[in-house]
């Protein structure tokens, strides 16, 4: 693509909306700032009524800021119509316009832009061609399948070469195996037209497969943005690494130090944990483990007791109490390893590096 | 918390969009100066006089007897028809929905529903005289009661009955295919027998509805103008009185009070309905029936029920076919055989058949497709997209449903005849075809709308906005997306307007001015002076056209229309 790449400025953005039941004023977003490099593939992760699908919406000009401005490139848009705003969203329900075959519906926005006849064939032709529906254009959209008209929504938006790409969770409506295979293919097209886009959704596995960043938003602020990695080995908050995987929480008070390593206390039992600047002994931290990070070992850990043992497959899956603490593992590849039966005690034991204190 | 950013953003936005802008302006302005002002000018007209605001207008109507005596006539034929409507609704409802019917009686069901739509207002009245007054060919030649009289009381109640009870059933048909099954079997689970289900799950289920269905009935009845006219005799209701203070006595202040006062009570009607009513359907009967209903075969149900409606239904029909059939006989009443086109020559040849013919027709086909794409507009505006004056829109075309044409005739005099505010202004469309066409468009509002509303409620709001962030217009998006999808709707608002412009009468006959001569006015005259056989000859060829209109629409749809095919793919 021939355009100049645009990056998005979110600069302290709010938005109230009235709760339609209580009638009462509330942030739908409460002032997020952001920075999308140009050419980068961002997510906006979190629950429900988190603020990333207003944020967003906000960013295509549907809904209006009640503080802050949005900058596409260096252009403040605060005030610009969606038809005005150089942006194109996918949408959930993939809004294709049910009375115009696929090519319509692809040319629609070129039509608009007054491009001649040939050329918009030339480009509709060649970007259906890019999500692999060449042949197709004669279709009415009712007769593809999910999967082929969230590409025709694709393709309706790459076609006009817009600056940045929006997505409001366009795969939710598809079944999970075409989920996974979709995903591939919207990272693959973004690579390679190399346009800036942001991708919202509430699929933790989604927004890593996708994303260069991700920004985990809670309650109408951003929880953490980072890389993928970041967030995953390094989150901020109980939330942050409750949302992205699964967590356990192991909760200690600090005794002593060694090195760089810190010694908690946690149900009775020391361990050593990977010391974080600022810890001081007496006090209170949160030890985070990965289900994936520990296993079970007859001794040289936490003491614990099995209240399940449940074979999955590719792994076994058990429930620990470490004294008072539930702890959750998936043991990978059981078939040649001792299995552990409801009511055994046993011992957790993990690598100190696999931990992140909060 | 301050929205004041957003607000002014949004402000900028939609001033950003010329064609939006003029839009919202233009519909403004009619629907202030067409719906507003002529309710407003009967307001001020009522309680200002020569000497300042004054009640004393108000006092000299109310010391009438005649218009007291109006008050309840109108009050208790409103009742009782409410009631009945909403009683013969829920039967023939109950068993469309509920009971194993042939497919016979399914057809009767949907003649039955479609008969009112398209004849004019006051055919029923017409054969109800023909069939059971004095000359009544059922009174007289059949049970040889010479002196029966069908004027008065009873006569409207029966005649409003049988006009309205359909617009019941329909709605409370829709209602009871809401309920889930699930919920009866459940009763009938837990012991509870069919008389016990009926009382004790569907009836409270639908108990809202019904007096929804109850209101509507007596806001119609109440602004009913034709059939009061025909077969009231000397029982006079609101509707008529004022007409007859405008026309008999030319008390044009008289007659604005009294259309306040008739205003008052439709307005009052229409916010219990509205605000209440409606909202406690929706709470009640919210979700969608999961799946098809085991329909009642017990012979000993089914039968009694079959024939009570299948009567009932056969009785309507009988009714309307009166009219066309009517008007073949060579003399109502005294001579039946040979059987002859006379009077449809002489609708023609002697009463100017033709220019009624082709004033009703022109204007209703002007009018028709103002009010649809009026009503398409209004319908996105408040559907689709959100600015300030969103809600007045709503609520005055809404408003305009719960006025009664009657009271809209008497404001447009007051209103228009002096011109703006007595002022001159503007005058110039008062006794033209304007203000004829205007009254049709104001009086076909309400239904469109409302059937643009739900229609547009059923498109994803998404597909818009995709349009819109592609880069379209507003007036692009309309007509591109918006319009194209709800084809259906259009077109049978465009019919339906056409429809109920060609058979209007109560507010047309109001401000009709000699140049012009309709239909509706015609028949009325005719009936009036007992001419049936002409009125008759007149109403059918109009049951004609307004039916070749439905059916030219139903071809159009079958042919054109995309949006059914859309919606059974969805």
């Amino acid at each position: 693509m021939s355009k100049i790449k645009k990056g998005v400025k979110l600069d302290h953005i709010s938005k109230i909306y009235q709760d339609p039941k209580t009638g009462k004023d509330f942030y739908a977003v409460n002032d997020v700032s952001l920075d999308i490099e140009p050419g980068s593939f961002v997510t906006l992760l979190g629950p429900s009524g988190c603020g990333k699908t207003t944020t967003l919406r906000m960013i295509a000009g549907f809904e209006s800021p009640d503080a802050g401005e949005i900058y596409l490139g260096d252009q403040a848009i605060n005030a610009l119509t969606p038809n005005k705003r150089d942006t194109a969203m996918v949408f959930q329900s993939y809004a294709l316009l049910p009375h115009y075959n696929v090519f319509d519906n692809v040319a629609y926005g070129l039509k608009l832009r007054k491009i001649p006849k040939d050329e918009i064939k030339e480009r509709v032709m060649h970007i259906l061609d890019l999500v692999e529906l060449n042949g197709m254009e004669g279709r009415m959209t009712n007769q593809l399948s999910g999967g082929q008209q969230q590409r025709v929504a694709l393709a309706r938006a790459l076609v006009i070469e817009p600056s940045v790409l929006l997505f409001d969770e366009p795969l939710s409506n598809l079944d999970a195996k075409l989920r996974v295979s979709m995903r591939t293919e919207i990272r693959r097209i973004q690579q390679e037209v190399g346009i800036t886009a942001i991708y919202v959704t509430h699929d933790q596995s989604e927004a890593m497969a996708l994303s260069d960043n991700i920004i985990i938003m809670n309650k109408g602020v951003i929880a953490q943005m980072g890389t993928p990695q970041d967030i995953y080995y390094h989150p901020n908050s109980e939330f942050v690494a409750d949302f992205i995987g699964e967590a356990n929480f192991l909760r200690g008070t600090m005794v002593g130090k060694d090195e760089d390593h810190a010694i908690l206390e946690i149900e009775g039992s020391r361990t050593s944990v990977p010391a974080k600047e600022d810890m001081h002994v007496g006090e209170d931290y949160v030890a985070v483990l990965r289900p994936e990070s520990a296993q079970l070992a007859d001794e040289g850990g936490l003491p614990c007791r099995v209240i399940l043992s449940c074979f999955m497959g590719s792994y076994q899956n058990y429930h620990v109490m470490v004294g008072d603490t539930l702890v959750k593992l998936t043991d990978y590849n059981p078939k040649i390893k001792h299995i552990y039966k409801v009511g055994e005690s046993c011992s957790l034991v993990f690598d100190p590096a696999f931990v992140h204190i909060l | 918390m301050a929205r004041s950013q957003s607000a002014s953003l949004d402000r900028k936005k939609l001033m950003a969009d010329p064609v939006m802008v003029g839009t919202i302006v233009v519909l403004i302005t009619f629907l202030t100066l067409f719906i507003l002002y002529p309710l407003a000018i009967l307001l001020v007209d009522s309680v200002y006089g020569d000497n300042g605001l004054t009640l004393d207008i108000f006092k000299r109507v109310m010391a009438m007897s005649n218009f007291r005596k109006a008050i309840t006539n109108t009050l208790k034929v409103g009742f009782l028809v409410g009631l009945l409507s909403a009683a013969v609704g829920l039967l023939f409802a109950y068993v469309e929905v509920y009971v194993k019917v042939g497919r016979g009686v399914g057809g009767l069901f949907k003649v039955v529903s479609m008969l009112p739509v398209v004849s004019p207002p006051f055919v029923l009245s017409l054969s109800m005289i023909m069939l059971f007054g004095k000359a009544g060919l059922i009174t007289r030649f059949l049970l040889h009661i010479y002196d029966n009289s069908v004027y008065g009381f009873w006569g409207i109640v029966i005649v409003q009955t049988l006009t309205f009870f359909p617009v019941c059933y329909m709605m409370l048909k829709g209602l009871l295919k809401n309920i889930d099954p699930s919920l009866e079997e459940a009763a009938r689970d837990m012991g509870a027998g069919r008389m016990k289900v009926f009382t004790s799950v569907t009836l409270p289920l639908l108990l809202p509805g019904l007096g929804n269905a109850f209101l509507v009935t007596f806001i119609e009845s109440i602004a009913d103008f034709a059939n009061p006219m025909i077969i009231g005799g000397s029982y006079d209701t609101l509707a008529t009185t004022i007409y007859l203070q405008i026309t008999g006595a030319y008390d044009k202040q008289g007659a604005a009070a009294m259309a306040v006062v008739l205003l008052t009570i439709t307005l009052l009607m229409f916010a219990v309905q509205k605000y209440y009513l409606e909202a406690k359907t929706a709470a009640t009967l919210t979700g969608k029936a999961s799946r098809g209903r085991m329909l009642i075969e017990d012979k000993s149900v089914t039968r009694p029920l079959t024939l009570l409606c299948s009567l009932a239904a056969a009785f309507v029909i009988m009714m309307y076919l009166c009219v066309p059939i009517g008007a073949l006989f060579p003399t109502w009443g005294y001579k039946f055989t040979p059987l002859t086109f006379k009077w449809f020559g002489q609708v023609f040849t002697r009463y100017k058949g033709f220019k009624a013919f082709t004033d009703s027709f022109v204007l209703s086909l002007i009018s028709a497709p103002i009010t649809a794409l009026l009503s398409m507009i209004i319908s996105y505006l408040v559907v689709k997209r959100k600015f300030k004056a969103k809600g007045f829109i709503e609520a005055v075309s809404m408003l305009a449903m719960a006025v009664p044409g009657t009271v809209l005739g008497v404001g447009y005099i007051r209103g228009f005849s002096g011109g703006l505010f007595h002022t001159g202004l503007l005058q110039g469309i008062y006794g033209s075809a304007a203000i004829l066409i205007i009254v049709f468009v104001v009086r076909s509002l309400p239904t469109g709308t409302r059937s643009g509303i739900s229609a547009l409620r059923q498109i994803d709001k998404s597909i818009e906005e995709s349009a819109y962030d592609m880069g379209a217009d507003s007036f692009k998006v309309f007509m591109t997306v918006t319009l194209p999808l709800i084809k259906d709707s259009f077109l049978s608002g465009l019919v339906t307007a056409f429809v109920r412009s060609i058979t209007a009468i109560s507010a047309i006959i109001l401000l009709v001015t000699p140049q012009f001569l309709l239909i509706t006015v015609q028949i009325n005259e005719f009936a009036e002076k007992g001419s049936y056989s002409i009125a008759c000859a007149f109403a059918t060829i109009l049951i004609l056209i307004t039916y070749g209109a439905v059916l030219l629409m139903n071809l159009f749809i079958r042919f054109f229309g995309t949006s059914r095919k859309l919606k059974e793919d969805a």
